[in-house]
């Protein structure tokens, strides 16, 4: 049963083959016997969710067909969501629950699907192997001793072991596509401006954006179906009309030129990585694409830019939290100035600081000309290289991440080996281009992502790539844990 | 790009943290090692190239003046940590 | 030494909108506290500020009010601080790219002389909550309901010399902006006020000196008294041989002093970089230009064509330019009466006497100008004398009907009638010998005596000018 696909729990719940209540209850159970060992989730709302479901039953009796009705999910706990506890896995929020929903909330609600609880997360989304969550870090399925990837390593975690069907997350650096790469499942992070940020507990709101983690493309694009559209609460949010995502789906892959930016092969990546990608990419051949080198010259200024722009606003974008209206105070500040600072320094994790504290020197007067503003000019370059690249090809290929899950622990004593595991997501975030991660083979027995890169609002062709490969291979059926 | 802990402790004046002397070498240490790498920045040509703030380039769009909040102070006051009459309550402001 | 000072202005304008800068919250004055405290007010986790319309167009018209370029990109930032009426830990400002540029306000001087005040810039802000001190042991509240006010920061040069100059300055804004509808200028509601850069250097001196930064001042004598507080502080250290400090300081009103604000004693850096939840403002000749065209006549302009059209004193001329509403109360009143001058003489003692005493405005005037005007040309016409004429004010006032049913039913019409007049000054004449005498011994003051008695007979209604004819001719003989 937890097997099934969203779009199989869907059909099933129409054809009257289960009820909602029965599915809903199955993953709780499968949460309840399996999440005490991998922490992928800070919250399940048991109660909430049964409730959604008996509802859910009684409009799918009544007729009503949204295409989500009674499908049970989970979010990623960076999405506030009203009377339910949202803490983006930081103590400073562990007892915030929210006065109000996200857009992603309300819409997923407006379309029927069920929440099960809120994943883990890295704090505040800073992170990419989920250890820096106030909550404890979250397991691999594939190894326990691993890390699932972050920052949503909750969600990817929670759906390679089928205790969610599908989850919500976002990506600022990777931290959708890195984590569904090393737990084994499909991750999109649409275009920038095409799901609204309303609600979603802000990283750095230039390159933040809202996806799902799914097992298939399929699922992805159902899931992206009731999470896109334009909000006029977000002002960077695009006011396009959203598609039918399924839609092209089945078109053929004959003569869709693809291309692998050799910057992505180069030096740092494991030689065994590169093989299964290769692999991956002559499933492609032989799907009918051609393939051609393409070149991202700008690429290695990727991960310095992102490390000067994602900390910036983030220094400031962390500065709400005050201890004045919500959240953690630190117990009896002696003054105003010693609350803030006590405050802060008590609710923040380690790495968070290290973030505010460099997003603080870049902007502090005397070198914001020196970071910020030369940061801001090199992430144009980033994007022409992508805008370039896109006149030769319909779509870009590579690795999702460098190496496949590492052991807890491994990189937490060194940032920067942390930070370079972004090094082939990054890019995409700095231009604002839609990416896709699906599980392409395994190292070792863990799991290999395959990185779809697409052009401004090309989800439609990302996910009909993604979904023609999943047409002809297993990789996104194996599971880790039955 | 080298960094003191003079300039780390100003700058976590600034962002309101505070850290133990220990701690403070620690993440001077760190932050050293961020910042050279962030200095690969300064090999980028980017003379002549227009700062990109935005991904999109795109341009701000405009809310009518409407009243479309209502008063919902009790449930924003839940989650506070000090409030008394309808106020937030901090530590005496000396100005 | 002699010194000089000079000072700039930072006046802070709330907008006339009906809700924030960035949210559907409402920003009426005076509700329950919080009330009007929304999730982007209090900057709960998550929220996303989205701009508002109006507080765009209200800008640009002070921008072409002052004959500033508008700017077609303008860009929101950050501005970094923590303090607890800040509930982001930032305020969104304009600091690179504000919307209005270099403009300039002339000023009338005490000698009539006018002189140019440069407006360096004016961009566009939320304001912040308030902090209240006094009531909580140990405490401060914060009242979030004017978080997130849009307020229009009107910079000028460093061009005023003196605290006339400052308060011209000041009331000169206050007009226009109220003029124009941008905001009410209800300074005691905090609608405007003003932050005071005040230096002094020797006479002759190019470089300026350093500076303190006087804040939050919210009245045109809190201004002036500051000032001239902050003048004589300033002048004491320099002759001493000390130096300035660069500082914030607070005028406090009940001491009468400014004195340094210790809050802002951590060093500051406010980290300025482009707000991430905000596009560029674009607008185009198309929009600015509708706005110019549908721009009133200014007060100056006005004011020049009030002197000139209708031969109005300068004072006058200023005064009834200073409103919308009033020019165009006044411009009523002169049609019908055919009077401008009389006119401005009854708007400006009587009726704005009235108005004042009552607390109202020119639009909430229980008298039209309809009815003013008939009331002008009464007086005009000599159907009443100017005395007769308050009472029939009066009553108009009081919503007893127009100035002709009233001057009919209390039969108040003067008395032009010669032979009812002659029979006046024959009767007063023979009744006051000893005074009759006095005057044809050379005491002309009489003749205001023998002017009261008559118009005391006749209640007021006899023409005083034909009156005085025919004494003057009597007592000849």
């Amino acid at each position: 049963m937890h097997n099934k696909t969203l779009s199989e729990i869907s059909s099933g719940l129409k054809n009257g083959d289960f009820s909602s209540q029965e599915i809903t209850r199955h993953f709780l159970d499968r949460i309840n016997r399996l999440d005490p060992e991998l922490n992928s989730f800070i919250t399940v709302t048991e109660d909430q969710a049964l409730a959604q479901a008996i509802q859910a039953d009684k409009m799918i009796a009544a007729g009503e067909q949204q295409a989500l009705l009674g499908v049970p999910f989970a979010h990623k706990d960076i999405f506030c969501t009203e009377d339910i506890l949202t803490t983006s896995g930081s103590k400073m929020l562990a007892n915030f629950v929210s006065p109000y929903d996200s857009t992603v909330a309300a819409n997923l609600k407006l379309a029927g699907a069920v929440t099960l609880g809120k994943t883990n997360m890295d704090e505040f989304a800073m992170g990419s192997s989920n250890e820096t969550s106030y909550f404890g870090a979250v397991k691999n399925p594939w190894d326990t001793n691993r890390v699932p990837g972050g920052s949503s390593g909750g969600s990817a975690a929670a759906v390679a072991a089928r205790l969610t069907p599908a989850a919500t997350a976002t990506d600022t650096g990777g931290s959708i596509r890195q984590p569904a790469s090393l737990c084994g499942v499909t991750g999109l992070k649409p275009t920038y401006g095409r799901v609204s940020r309303w609600g979603m507990i802000a990283f750095a709101s230039s390159l933040d954006q809202a996806g799902p983690i799914t097992q298939t493309a399929e699922d992805a694009a159902l899931m992206l179906n009731a999470m896109a559209g334009f909000d006029p609460k977000d002002s960077t949010s695009v006011d396009q009309p959203v598609p039918d995502y399924r839609a092209n789906l089945n078109d053929s892959l004959d003569g869709l030129k693809i291309g692998l930016p050799k910057e992505f092969f180069a030096s740092g990546l494991d030689p065994k990585l590169e093989k299964t990608i290769q692999q991956a990419i002559s499933e492609y051949e032989r799907l009918g694409a051609i393939i051609k080198e393409v070149s991202l010259p700008n690429s290695a200024l990727s991960v310095p830019v992102y490390y000067v722009i994602a900390p910036a606003e983030c220094s400031t974008n962390l500065s709400r939290f005050d201890g004045v209206r919500y959240g953690y105070r630190c117990a009896d500040p002696v003054d105003l100035e010693d609350m803030y600072t006590r405050t802060r320094t008590e609710g923040f994790g380690d790495e968070v600081k290290r973030r505010i504290l460099i997003g603080t020197y870049v902007l502090s007067s005397g070198f914001y000309d020196a970071y910020y503003l030369k940061a801001q000019q090199a992430r144009r370059l980033i994007k022409q290289d992508f805008v370039n690249a896109f006149k030769e090809v319909d779509l870009l290929m590579g690795p999702t991440s460098p190496s496949p899950a590492f052991k807890l622990g491994e990189k937490t004593a060194d940032p920067l080996t942390m930070y370079l595991e972004d090094i082939y997501t990054i890019g995409t975030n700095l231009a604002g281009l839609p990416g896709i991660s699906i599980p392409a083979g395994q190292l070792d027995g863990l799991p290999v992502g395959l990185q779809i890169i697409g052009n401004y609002f090309d989800e439609s062709k990302l996910l009909n790539a993604a979904h023609q490969y999943q047409q002809v291979t297993d990789w996104h059926k194996t599971t880790p844990i039955d | 790009m080298s960094i003191d802990s003079k300039e780390i402790e100003k700058v976590a004046v600034l962002s309101r943290l505070k850290f133990d002397q220990k701690q403070l070498n620690e993440v001077t240490e760190r932050l050293t090692s961020v910042l050279d790498f962030i200095d690969q920045l300064h090999q980028a040509d980017t003379q002549g190239i227009q700062p990109m703030a935005h991904p999109m380039d795109a341009v701000q769009r405009l809310r009518a003046d409407k009243v479309t909040e209502t008063n919902q102070r009790d449930k924003y006051q839940k989650v506070a940590p000090s409030t008394e009459n309808g106020l937030y309550l901090v530590p005496k402001v000396i100005e | 030494m002699q010194w000089e000072t000079v000072i700039g202005l930072e006046i802070h304008a709330q907008l006339a909108t009906e809700s924030k800068i960035f949210s559907g919250s409402s920003t009426t004055f005076g509700a329950e506290c919080n009330t009007q405290a929304s999730p982007v007010d209090l900057a709960l986790p998550g929220v996303l500020p989205v701009f508002n319309e109006e507080a765009l167009r209200l800008a640009v018209i002070f921008g072409l009010g002052i004959g500033a370029e508008v700017h077609k990109r303008s860009v929101f930032d950050r501005k970094n601080y923590f303090y607890p009426d800040l509930p982001k830990g930032y305020q969104i400002s304009q600091l690179h790219h504000p919307i209005v540029g270099e403009g300039h306000i002339d000023i009338t001087l005490g000698d009539g002389a006018v002189k140019r005040i440069g407006v360096t810039r004016a961009h566009l802000e939320e304001d912040a909550g308030k902090s209240l001190h006094e009531d909580f042991q140990g405490s401060t509240g914060i009242d979030l309901n004017r978080a997130g006010t849009p307020l229009l920061e009107i910079v000028s040069e460093p061009d005023l010399r003196s605290a006339e100059e400052a308060v011209a300055y000041l009331k000169k804004v206050h007009t226009l902006i109220r003029y124009l509808g941008i905001s009410d200028g209800n300074m005691a509601e905090g609608s405007m006020r003003c932050d005071i850069n005040i230096s002094m250097r020797p006479m002759g001196q190019d470089t300026l000196g350093i500076r303190a930064e006087i804040k939050n001042v919210n009245s045109f004598r809190f201004v002036e008294k500051a000032i001239a507080y902050e003048i004589e502080r300033q002048v004491d250290i320099l002759e001493d041989g000390g130096s300035i400090v660069q500082e914030t300081r607070l005028y406090d009103a009940d001491l009468d002093e400014t004195r340094s604000m210790r809050s802002k004693e951590v060093a500051m850096d406010y980290r300025y970089f482009p707000e991430p939840d905000l596009l560029p403002i674009i607008i185009d000749d198309e929009y600015i230009e509708a706005l110019r065209a549908n721009l009133p006549e200014l007060p100056d302009q006005k004011k020049q064509r009030f002197s000139e059209q209708y031969s109005l004193s300068s004072t006058d001329a200023e005064q009834l330019s200073g409103s919308l509403a009033l020019g165009d109360y006044f411009e009523e009143v002169a049609k019908i009466s055919g009077n401008a001058k009389l006119s401005a003489n009854w708007i400006m003692v009587e009726l704005n006497g009235q108005l004042n005493k009552n607390e109202l405005d020119i639009s909430g005037s229980p008298v039209s100008a309809q009815q003013l005007g008939e009331l002008v040309q009464r007086i005009q016409d000599n159907t009443i004398s100017g005395k007769i004429a308050k009472t029939v004010f009066q009553e108009i006032w009081n919503g007893n009907g127009s100035a002709d049913e009233i001057i009919e039913s209390q039969g108040l019409k003067q008395v032009t009638d010669s032979g009812a007049i002659e029979a006046l000054v024959d009767e007063v004449i023979a009744a006051n010998p000893s005074q009759v005498e006095q005057f044809k011994a050379g005491k002309e003051k009489m003749l205001g005596f023998f002017v009261g008695q008559i118009m005391k007979a006749s209640k007021g209604k006899a023409n005083p000018a034909q009156v005085n004819e025919m004494l003057r001719e009597k007592l000849k003989n």
